[in-house]
């Protein structure tokens, strides 16, 4: 051990948020009625205890690997690089876990977590429907009751996922109130956590909500950045210079960004959805363009009007299209670590069809949005520099919604 | 002393229990706003709950969900429900008006923009729902300095030492969500009830009020033999929301269940100590 240089140094800027009450920064915190104030402190002493407890780490990362498929590859995307001029281009492959996105990492965890608890029943909000599949999927591998909300716009446009759901046992129930999309569809998970709390767990599936669910989830997730740094490591001896992964709740960017948070060289790209365009209102970039304010148990940067008024978002990615996002992020954003971009609906969709064609990797269109970035970012840089995007889904569920804008009727 | 303790000690002198409805802002339009405010005072109203519309009213069921919906289709915003409260207070200079809502509207006037207006429009007492006692801290000095009473929920689930936490931060009247749940659900259990109200007392001086969960004059009547006061709130929106189109029928029903729930209120009180209330 002594022989190694630590790969962390001794305190980490990283490891300073969230302070106990789970703010980062003025970000965070635990925004709830009072009914889940004491559900949430059991999860938070219940998670604090297991965190560091052997037994669950140990049997955490066996399921990553057996069940999960962990390590993910990191795959060189030579011929998009070689396209691009620029920056050698790495896709960290999450698109290749069981279930067919990062999604799964979280819900193995949180699955844990329910079943040292004793919770019979697990309920879950999901927009496109992987955190819904992937929830579906640990909850008829531990036989409990599984309820996942949907927003019934939703429902629509990722119909292959929610019969995915079904054909797991679990029951989807469509959202109809407000924009019936994923901010209605949490709204829903919290009350029916809140009528059921004393058998049921709510498996939140992105760095949002109230505390410890943002500390939680990250955690969970940072296997994806752990496993990055020392792949890329192996294969090129050195650091990348530069990440970029999308950014909806931004889950799957916090697990890519996190572990390399103290690594000063490393430059961090956070992709929003700019929608039809940043300026035509019609999108999902609350870091771009919203200011902080609370909604769904947590302060952070959200998309509202002027009377405060959560406002519908659009994005062609159903898991982007939410009017919120992690509190770290907005802390990320505030103190400068990391770049909140954005990308239209039509560049993500370019991006989409390039990766296809040139590398025969068909991306979620919520990764889309990170890889049509990076494609920008890398034709700006050198060949001796390195890119690691996060390939966070695969595409299979989109391929309908791909068709119909294309007017191609399958 | 506030407008809100002034009441509940006239309403415990006569041995009575306060009946509080709730109605949304905007609900089913601006315009009808005062006027229902009005007919819910001579329904029988000891104070009126005011809740403030949200996109996203995620402790409220199905029923308020809907009373949102319908007033943030007139665009009904935090300003304008302090404004409804103004034009209330031109008739109306005894009845207490809590603003019943969620934070993020507060925060987006400015909290104490917000208190300000709230004072001016004599409003009186303020409960956020997704404002626990302990992110609360800031707001709650800016709301006693403008004499606004800060209202808290205690649940269910709540631990003893939150009890008092809470107790301690709360002033004009505690707020008990009689099952876990969201507004309007219908399966609360009166012993468990009466046994956390008891236990609240122990910790506060402060009148008890209990809502959630109160649906017909029957289990109102249950609640005032346990606590100071009722609270009703979806029972009463179902009636808005069945006479959207008829305002003078919607008034109508809405002031009939409020009078029924009055009337098992205080069906043990002596007809001397009513009549000297009523004139």
């Amino acid at each position: 051990m002594a022989s190694k240089a630590p790969e962390r140094p001794e305190t980490m800027a990283s490891e300073q948020v969230p302070d106990r009450a789970g703010m980062f920064g003025e970000y965070g915190g635990r925004y709830v009625a009072e009914t889940l104030i004491e559900p949430l402190a059991q999860l938070e002493a219940a998670y604090f205890k297991f965190r560091d407890d052997p037994g669950f780490v140990a049997e955490f990362e066996a399921d990553l690997s057996h069940y999960v498929g962990r390590p993910s590859p990191l795959y060189l995307a030579q011929r998009l690089s070689e396209k691009y001029g620029g920056a050698q281009i790495y896709l960290k492959r999450e698109d290749l876990n069981h279930t067919g996105a990062h999604k799964i990492n979280n819900t193995v965890g949180q699955a844990l977590l329910a079943k040292r608890m004793n919770k019979t029943r697990i309920i879950a909000e999901t927009g496109a429907g992987q955190h819904g599949v992937a929830s579906a999927t640990v909850a008829a591998r531990l036989g409990l009751e599984c309820v996942v909300y949907m927003g019934e716009e939703d429902i629509h446009r990722q119909a292959p996922n929610v019969y995915r759901m079904r054909l797991l046992g679990a029951e989807v129930v469509p959202v109809r109130s407000g924009s019936k999309t994923l901010k209605d569809a949490l709204n829903e998970a919290l009350r029916d956590w809140v009528t059921h709390v004393d058998t049921t767990f709510y498996i939140i599936g992105t760095v949002a909500g109230p505390h410890p669910y943002p500390v939680l989830v990250r955690d969970f997730q940072t296997v994806i950045g752990r496993e990055a740094k020392t792949q890329l490591k192996a294969m090129t001896g050195s650091l990348p210079d530069a990440l970029v992964a999308c950014v909806g709740g931004g889950s799957n960017a916090i697990g890519l960004f996190y572990p390399f948070l103290d690594d000063a060289g490393v430059r961090m790209y956070g992709i929003e959805a700019a929608g039809l365009g940043l300026e035509t209102h019609r999108h999902s970039a609350p870091l771009n363009t919203g200011k902080p304010g609370v909604l769904h148990g947590n302060r952070t940067y959200l998309m509202e009007d002027e009377n405060g008024q959560i406002i519908e978002t659009h994005s062609i990615s159903a898991g982007l299209d939410y009017p919120g996002v992690g509190p770290e992020h907005a802390w990320l954003k505030d103190i400068g670590r990391v770049q909140y971009e954005s990308v239209t609906d039509e560049q993500a969709l370019a991006a989409f069809h390039e990766l296809t064609r040139v590398e025969g990797i068909i991306p979620a269109l919520e990764s889309s949005h990170a890889l049509a970035w990076a494609l920008q970012l890398a034709a700006k840089m050198t060949p001796e520099q390195k890119i690691v995007v996060n390939l966070s889904g695969r595409g299979d569920k989109d391929i309908n919604t791909v068709a119909d804008i294309e007017g191609i009727g399958l | 002393m506030s407008r809100i303790q002034e009441r509940f000690n006239a309403l415990a002198g006569q041995g009575r229990k306060a009946l509080v409805p709730y109605i949304t802002a905007g609900d089913p339009h601006p315009e009808q706003t005062v006027a229902l405010m009005h007919t819910l005072v001579e329904a029988g109203a000891d104070m009126i709950e005011l809740g403030v519309p949200f996109s996203d009213p995620m402790a409220d069921g199905p029923v308020i969900q809907a009373a949102c919906e319908r007033a943030l289709a007139h665009n009904t915003s935090l300003r304008d429900t302090l404004g409804m409260v103004r034009s209330f207070r031109q008739r109306d200079e005894d009845t207490p008006v809590i603003l019943m809502g969620y934070q993020n509207p507060v925060e987006t006037l400015g909290t104490r923009e917000f208190a300000r207006l709230a004072r001016q429009s004599e409003a009186d007492g303020v409960l956020t729902v997704d404002l626990p006692v302990e992110q609360a801290g800031q707001a709650l000095e800016t709301y006693r300095e403008y004499g606004l009473d800060t209202v808290f929920l205690i649940a269910p689930t709540t631990s003893e030492e939150r009890i008092k936490k809470i107790c301690e931060a709360s002033s004009g009247l505690i707020y008990y969500v009689s099952l876990k749940g969201v507004t309007g659900a219908a399966h609360m259990d009166i012993s468990e009830v009466k046994n956390k109200v008891r236990e609240i007392k122990q910790h506060s001086s402060l009148p008890v009020g209990v809502g959630f969960g109160v649906q017909d004059a029957d289990s109102a009547r249950d609640i005032a033999s346990i606590a100071d006061a009722v609270i009703v709130g979806s029972a009463l929106i179902r009636q808005i929301e069945a006479h959207l189109s008829d305002h003078d029928t919607m008034k109508k029903k809405v002031a009939a269940l409020l009078r029924d729930m009055r009337e098992a209120l205080d069906r043990d009180i002596p007809e001397a100590v009513l009549s000297a209330t009523n004139s």
